[in-house]
């Protein structure tokens, strides 16, 4: 087997040292009915061609986006990754490294986390952020429950557009802490109005919670939201799922935010069907202390040369247990990489240009669409994802879509699917990637299902 | 950017060093050789670069809802060639597997095979959007139920749960299926309190609590295992169940399992086990066998998907019959077209406890986890659970004479010492551990397990050859006289051969500094 080192030699070279006869008595303190005397029936070892033959028939069943158009949004977007990225990523020392804690073997780790904050801070407008999260689902659940201890509080008002998985992953986590969740009802169908978020925060409120661009694509004002919050006491967690658009976008924290979660895999990861993705989670130097998940921080060595060792332990659960702020230990450390080489690479001024082709692209999709008998924009903003109505069932159009290689939407239907009162309506995302071919294409497809 | 930023050996004063090494060669630029003097990206950057070529497009305020950003993000340009010797050289301040040997004890550092990343990128897997109909989607669901049936014929469980994004994200999911159970018997409002060894890693009892449970400390026999008998006597209709790590975190097997799974079932419990450590007993103890109600892999462990500096990783359970009805969403069944994914809760006999994560599940380590588990075959597997046990025996067998093994008998595979070798030499495991810095080893992990004094908690893995463990050996022994011969202070100074030396954790703590500032640096 050619990741097993040892000979048979060595291995009875290895067992006479240890004064074991077979390496049976090695498992002498297993019962001994639990101890299998013959390999489970799974099938044997094969070479690394029969495995890459394996995956690549698997792979071959399946649509890909990069070969098919695709306007596929919802929280996931498909964005040009860099080769450097993905070079760099695989960089052994950065690959095969776990969590950091030996310091002076780990600074590559432990500089590129605080970069990594420092990037996440400037783009959500906060003062400080966290190491990652696993995504940006559980980033927005664990900043619910943190503005629970913070406030002392065990209600939450989440906004309506906030993205449904995003919703239920906060629901299964508050359940298990008593949290009252108030959720109005998404409506897709009328510009979104603070009121139906103001009207529902009152003095046990720990926060609100606001996605923008919300998951229908609608580019919400935080402001009127946050001045109604904090007036009760109430923080203000701002959600996106698209961080590009922060691009072209104002920051959360410029708008009255105490804690931003977003989801990181627009810069740098790649789609992989949902995961492995990056949690942003940045909030204020006033509440650090109540963050979930690991962080860097900057110190001196013993020569008083500057750098990096992860800090604040105390609200981790390696140290405080059943205190800790959180569970989380292992968290998405390569992902965050992946996301700092890409903002690296983007700049300023690349980010700023990569949010206004976003933007452009989808304005251009969005009136051609709109220009088809049978498509209604639901949209007055978006950034790169839009809603719109169509004439007929949104799921039956998307499988036509698929049977012509297209990968038209997602249909709101899949998101929610209690609601048959939408099942007409579809998202679309567009970006960098998206052709002048392939929106034709979409066009022309669509105009020939729904004729 | 200031001028001082534009400094860049910033950061870096050439002080000799210590201990009894030679002086370092002061320089004019602060790099040492292929130790490189290296700014954050923040100090680098200049208006005006980039690293991508992306076309300037105007667009109008129209669409943007009045809330287009008025100020700059402030992230620094670089261009291409910058960026990758950037992180080229902070690639080379780390230690990872493919450095050098990583026994660092309950994390299973074993070797990544470069045929999962390559599978792992194929278009078609690496390209797939998690949104895409399931109708063009049925080869990743394939690969995740083929997955899905690996993973419970090795554990001999009916079901599992994939979504979970790590160990401790497992966790969370085998108690709230726990919790979900007792709901459905009506007791949950009664059952209130999870057992949890002494022993047990971090992560369990800050899981409970997040559970809404409270935690009840289980203590360790001087044999490194459970004290069947506290546990008996704490047993109680208030209990909820019990979560114990097996192997345990002494690496130890518990041999009362079955007799601790009867109990906490006659007393109307359940059982979580805690599989970090399955790597000792892949292919030759199944966990089914044992009476477990549910239990987490990681595959970041186990099956050697990259642990990435942090993760990501992956951390399915398996569930018993009694717990599997709450499985969270989404599950994937086998419907009259092919494959199916249940998103949300259906008229069937499923009652979901909920969602953990957005979509479906870690994907890319799923690919990387089956491609592991595929090249090793029932046989390769069993094999590679036996070398890491013979791997950490050995250890055990060559160092017991001069470090102080904890407890006595056949280890699984990690082996635990304690600090009483050290007594009186005024060398503490933290100094020790930083000598085997120097000397290219990565340090075991220490202080943990929490019911051994000074604990030094080595884990070998089925990568490392004979070869690499007798320099290891050869080395700590070697450590071990210097020790032993009252040079303590060789040890206080250590590390001195790294691109940092002894950096200063509490000024870190008490004064946060969390991010570049333009103002601060």
């Amino acid at each position: 087997m050619r990741y097993l080192p040892h000979t048979e030699q060595d291995r009875k070279d290895m067992l006479d040292a240890i004064g074991a006869k077979t390496v049976e008595d090695l498992y002498c303190d297993v019962p001994q009915k639990a101890l299998l005397q013959a390999p489970v029936d799974l099938p044997l070892a094969v070479g690394e061609m029969e495995v890459e033959r394996t995956f690549s028939a698997m792979a071959a069943k399946n649509l890909s986006p990069s070969i098919a158009p695709s306007f596929l949004g919802a929280g996931a977007y498909r964005h040009h990754v860099p080769a450097t990225v993905d070079y760099m990523v695989q960089r052994g020392e950065f690959l095969t490294a776990y969590t950091p804690y030996q310091p002076e073997v780990s600074q590559g780790t432990l500089q590129y986390l605080f970069e990594f904050q420092t990037q996440v801070a400037l783009l959500t407008g906060m003062e400080v952020a966290n190491a990652s999260m696993y995504d940006g689902a559980t980033a927005t659940a664990e900043a619910v429950l943190m503005a629970a201890r913070a406030t002392r509080r065990n209600r939450a008002v989440l906004a309506g557009g906030l993205h449904a998985h995003y919703f239920d992953v906060t629901k299964t986590s508050a359940h298990s802490l008593n949290i009252e969740l108030v959720h109005p009802d998404s409506d897709p169908t009328r510009p979104a109005d603070p009121a139906s978020v103001i009207d529902l925060i009152d003095d046990n409120t720990a926060c609100v919670v606001v996605q923008s661009p919300d998951m229908f694509g609608r580019i919400i004002d935080l402001r009127p939201i946050a001045e109604a919050a904090h007036a009760k006491g109430a923080l203000v967690v701002a959600v996106t799922t698209e961080i590009v658009s922060l691009g072209l976008l104002e920051a959360p924290g410029n708008l009255g935010a105490d804690i931003v979660t977003a989801e990181g895999q627009s810069l740098g990861i790649a789609l992989s069907y949902g995961g492995p993705y990056v949690g942003l989670f940045a909030t204020t130097s006033k509440l650090v202390r109540q963050m979930p998940g690991r962080v860097t921080g900057q110190t001196q060595d013993v020569e008083g040369q500057r750098g990096w060792v992860l800090t604040l332990s105390t609200r981790e659960q390696h140290i405080r247990r059943e205190k800790a702020t959180s569970n989380i230990c292992t968290n998405a450390g390569l992902c965050a990489l992946a996301f700092t080489i890409h903002a690296s690479l983007l700049g300023e001024e690349g980010l700023s240009r990569l949010a206004r082709l976003n933007h452009a692209n989808a304005c251009t999709l969005a009136d051609k669409l709109a220009a088809i008998d049978g498509v209604e924009l639901m949209n007055d903003s978006f950034f790169n994802e839009f809603t719109v109505k169509l004439s007929q069932p949104a799921e039956e159009v998307v499988e036509a879509l698929a049977k012509r290689g297209i990968l038209g939407g997602v249909p709101l239907t899949r998101l929610l699917p209690d609601r048959n009162d939408l099942k007409n309506y579809m998202l679309v995302a567009v970006t960098e990637t998206n052709t002048d071919a392939d929106m034709t294409a979409l066009v022309q497809a669509l105009e020939e299902i729904l004729s | 950017m200031s001028d001082q930023s534009r400094d860049l050996s910033q950061g870096r004063t050439n002080v000799p060093v210590g201990g009894s090494q030679a002086p370092a060669q002061q320089t004019i630029s602060g790099s040492k050789g292929l130790d490189f003097a290296e700014p954050l990206i923040f100090e680098l950057g200049e208006d005006g670069r980039t690293g991508v070529d992306l076309a300037d497009v105007k667009v109008s305020d129209n669409r943007l809802g009045g809330l287009r950003r008025k100020d700059k993000v402030g992230l620094p340009g670089l261009s291409e060639p910058q960026v990758v010797r950037h992180y080229t050289r902070l690639s080379q301040k780390n230690y990872g597997i493919d450095s050098g040997f990583y026994p660092l004890g309950s994390c299973t550092m074993k070797h990544n095979p470069r045929v999962n990343e390559k599978i792992a990128r194929l278009k078609g897997l690496g390209d797939l959007h998690p949104m895409q109909p399931t109708s063009t989607a049925q080869g990743a669901l394939e690969l995740i139920d083929t997955l899905a049936h690996w993973i419970k014929t090795l554990c001999a469980m009916p079901a599992v749960a994939m979504s979970p994004a790590a160990g401790a994200h497992g966790e969370l999911c085998g108690m709230m299926a726990i919790k979900a159970a007792l709901e459905d018997r009506g007791e949950a409002d009664v059952r209130k309190r999870v057992l949890v060894p002494e022993s047990a890693h971090g992560t369990n009892p800050a899981t409970a609590a997040a559970c809404g449970f409270s935690v009840d400390s289980i203590p360790a026999t001087e044999r490194g295992r459970v004290d069947f008998a506290a546990f008996k006597a704490k047993l109680g209709p208030d209990v909820a169940g019990i979560m114990l790590t097996n192997p345990n975190t002494c690496g130890l097997f518990e041999n009362e399992v079955i007799e601790i799974a009867d109990a906490i079932h006659d007393a109307g419990g359940y059982f979580y086990c805690d599989g970090a450590n399955f790597n000792a007993i892949v292919g030759r103890v199944r966990p089914g066998d044992l009476g477990i109600d549910c239990m987490h892999l990681n595959l970041h462990k186990t099956f050697s998907t990259p642990h990435g500096g942090g993760g990501p990783g992956a951390g399915p359970v398996v569930l018993s019959e009694a717990l599997a009805p709450f499985a969270p969403l989404p599950y994937i069944v086998h419907g009259k077209d092919g494959f199916d994914l249940v998103e949300h809760k259906a008229d069937s006999d499923a009652k979901p406890f909920g969602r953990l994560k957005g979509y479906h599940g870690q994907m890319g380590v799923f690919i990387r986890a089956l491609a592991f588990m595929m090249s090793h075959g029932a046989d390769g597997l069993r094999q590679a659970s036996s070398d890491a046990v013979l791997n950490a025996n050995y250890l055990r067998a060559e160092l017991q004479d001069q470090m102080s093994v904890s407890f006595d008998g056949m280890c699984m595979h990690e082996v635990l010492f304690d600090d009483h070798f050290l007594k009186d030499t005024g060398v503490t495991t933290l100094d020790f551990a930083k000598a085997m810095i120097d000397e290219g080893f990565h340090p075991m992990t220490m202080y943990f397990p929490l019911v051994v004094h000074g604990a030094l908690l080595m884990e070998p893995t089925e990568s490392e050859a004979k070869e690499t463990l007798d320099l290891y050996i050869k080395t700590l022994r070697g450590l071990n006289a210097r020790a032993q011969s009252g040079d303590a202070q060789f040890f206080k100074n250590a590390p001195v051969l790294t691109p940092r030396r002894r950096l200063d954790e509490t000024a870190a703590a008490r004064k946060p500094v969390l991010r570049w500032s333009p103002d601060a640096n």
